[in-house]
């Protein structure tokens, strides 16, 4: 029987979760890398026991970690789990430098500032190489490694694409979601909070923004601008890897065609901000969000937490609420805290900023929470294994 | 034998339960405790200081023997009393206040 492995990155540890097919029986095993910040942990999907996290402090900055056994030991990827200090840790896999000329975006004050490396945000796994990766960093850009993990390599060609202009938001500006097109190895979609969305075909050597459509009259001063936009998160399913879905700071939106023309699909929302989006993986039309109140009210509206189902695309919406609390309920999910089995019945998980850890076996009409009590959930990742 | 304290984090990261003991050729300063950490524990480059330019990272501190030394250049030498091992120099997370 098939199995899945959740990988919960929360702000005080990591967590795995797994259960058999039918998801009912969690077991729970951490907190990995206790009191740290992950903020993002993802498996290879050409070796599902390889995974990569992303550790991050305040105060001692950026650590790479990766198993090679499903999460059951994990080590730096620049060192072997030696006893002697100079061989599990080489201090490489953490460097993250940007390429040549550090160059400047726009800062608070409209001047320029310098880009400066903060921590990691997202780390996505190649489709068919596990040694490769992609990382997204705060100050955004987007980094590489081709050796597990040991070595990170900017490409640079993304701040190229008006860099200069992008202004981070009170959340940071980074690279926050990365997309692999399964049917076009060169072809790569990446999205950066108040900076907007951005396709490469060209394997990462040149990147131009993708924002055509987006309207966002209550951020920025032109609604109609290239680059700016505070794109919250984008979806593909991998059969139809053309077709993108968009969750922005308000709306929610569709693009048939590579990102070329973005149009509105917020529909019935009771409210079209939020954070995650995610494409059920058994119908590719099956999209699910999380409303959230207003940029000013992170929480649900009305204190009911409801992810909204929409069969069409977008557009027309349903509320799923069963096993979701509905009343008083006033946490956030954030932008990579949901995720998607590829189970024949489509399980949908997400987490939220009150440390629960929510499922649904059944393509979201039913939810339970697998967990109450962690630490605020950033982000949930989920492997479905044989 | 100089003797440095990590804070919590870091000894996990370092695999140590207590305070290091290193090696330094004198004369023995700021710059070249860091550097000897770094050298017996390459696992902490990046988590103290940058990575790149060797500039203490914003939320550490070093004190040693009452004084913060945070704010003073690499080649500033620490004090005897750190030198012969007497008392530990101290690598410590600032607080988060709140």
């Amino acid at each position: 029987m098939s199995k899945v492995r959740l990988l919960v990155g929360t702000k005080k540890g990591a967590f795995i979760l797994t259960a058999d097919g039918k998801r009912k029986d969690w077991k729970v095993s951490g907190p990995h890398f206790a009191g740290w910040e992950m903020y993002h942990l993802k498996g290879s999907p050409a070796d599902p026991n390889r995974i990569y996290a992303s550790q991050t402090s305040g105060w001692f900055g950026q650590v790479i970690q990766r198993s090679d056994d499903g999460g059951k030991t994990w080590n730096t990827p620049d060192g072997v789990p030696a006893p002697t200090p100079a061989d599990f840790g080489k201090g490489v896999s953490n460097k993250f430098v940007y390429e040549g000329e550090v160059g400047t975006h726009k800062w608070y004050d409209g001047t320029q500032h310098p880009w400066e490396f903060k921590r990691v945000w997202h780390i996505e796994p190649s489709l068919t190489d596990p040694d490769t990766a992609y990382a997204g960093v705060e100050d955004a850009a987007i980094f590489k490694t081709t050796d597990g993990g040991k070595t990170w390599k900017e490409l640079p060609g993304l701040r190229k694409a008006k860099g200069n202009l992008w202004q981070p938001g009170a959340g940071g500006m980074a690279v926050h979601t990365i997309l692999l097109d399964p049917k076009n190895e060169k072809r790569i979609y990446i999205a950066i909070s108040a900076g907007g969305c951005f396709r490469t075909d060209d394997g990462g050597k040149t990147w131009k923004p993708i924002t055509k459509g987006l309207k966002s009259q209550f951020e920025l001063p032109d609604p109609d601008a290239e680059v700016g936009h505070c794109v919250h998160r984008i979806a593909l399913h991998p059969s139809k890897p053309d077709v993108l879905f968009m969750q922005k700071h308000w709306d929610v939106l569709r693009t048939d065609n590579a990102g070329e023309q973005w149009s509105e699909v917020s529909g019935n929302l009771p409210t079209d901000f939020g954070f995650p989006i995610d494409v059920n993986f058994n119908e590719p039309e099956t999209i699910y969000v999380v409303p959230i109140t207003s940029d000013s009210l992170h929480y649900p509206p009305e204190g009911k937490l409801r992810v909204y189902r929409s069969k069409t695309g977008g557009g027309e919406w349903e509320p799923l609420t069963k096993g979701l609390p509905q009343k008083d309920c006033y946490v956030n999910v954030l932008r990579d805290a949901m995720a998607v089995d590829s189970l024949d019945q489509c399980g949908i998980y997400f987490g939220t900023t009150g440390g629960q850890v929510y499922g649904s076996a059944d393509g979201g009409n039913s939810w339970n929470a697998i967990v109450r009590d962690l630490p605020a959930v950033y982000s949930v990742e989920v492997q479905t294994l044989p | 034998m100089i003797r440095v304290a990590l804070p919590y984090h870091l000894r996990n990261l370092a695999r140590v339960e207590s305070e290091v003991e290193l090696e330094v050729a004198s004369p023995v300063t700021l710059g070249s405790v860091l550097d000897a950490l770094e050298a017996r524990y390459p696992v902490l480059r990046g988590t103290v200081r940058d990575h790149v330019t060797l500039k203490r990272r914003p939320f550490v501190r070093f004190f040693a023997c009452k004084e913060d030394l945070s704010l003073e250049p690499a080649e500033t030498r620490l004090p005897d009393a750190v030198v012969n091992g007497d008392e530990p120099f101290l690598i410590v997370g600032a607080m988060a206040g709140g």
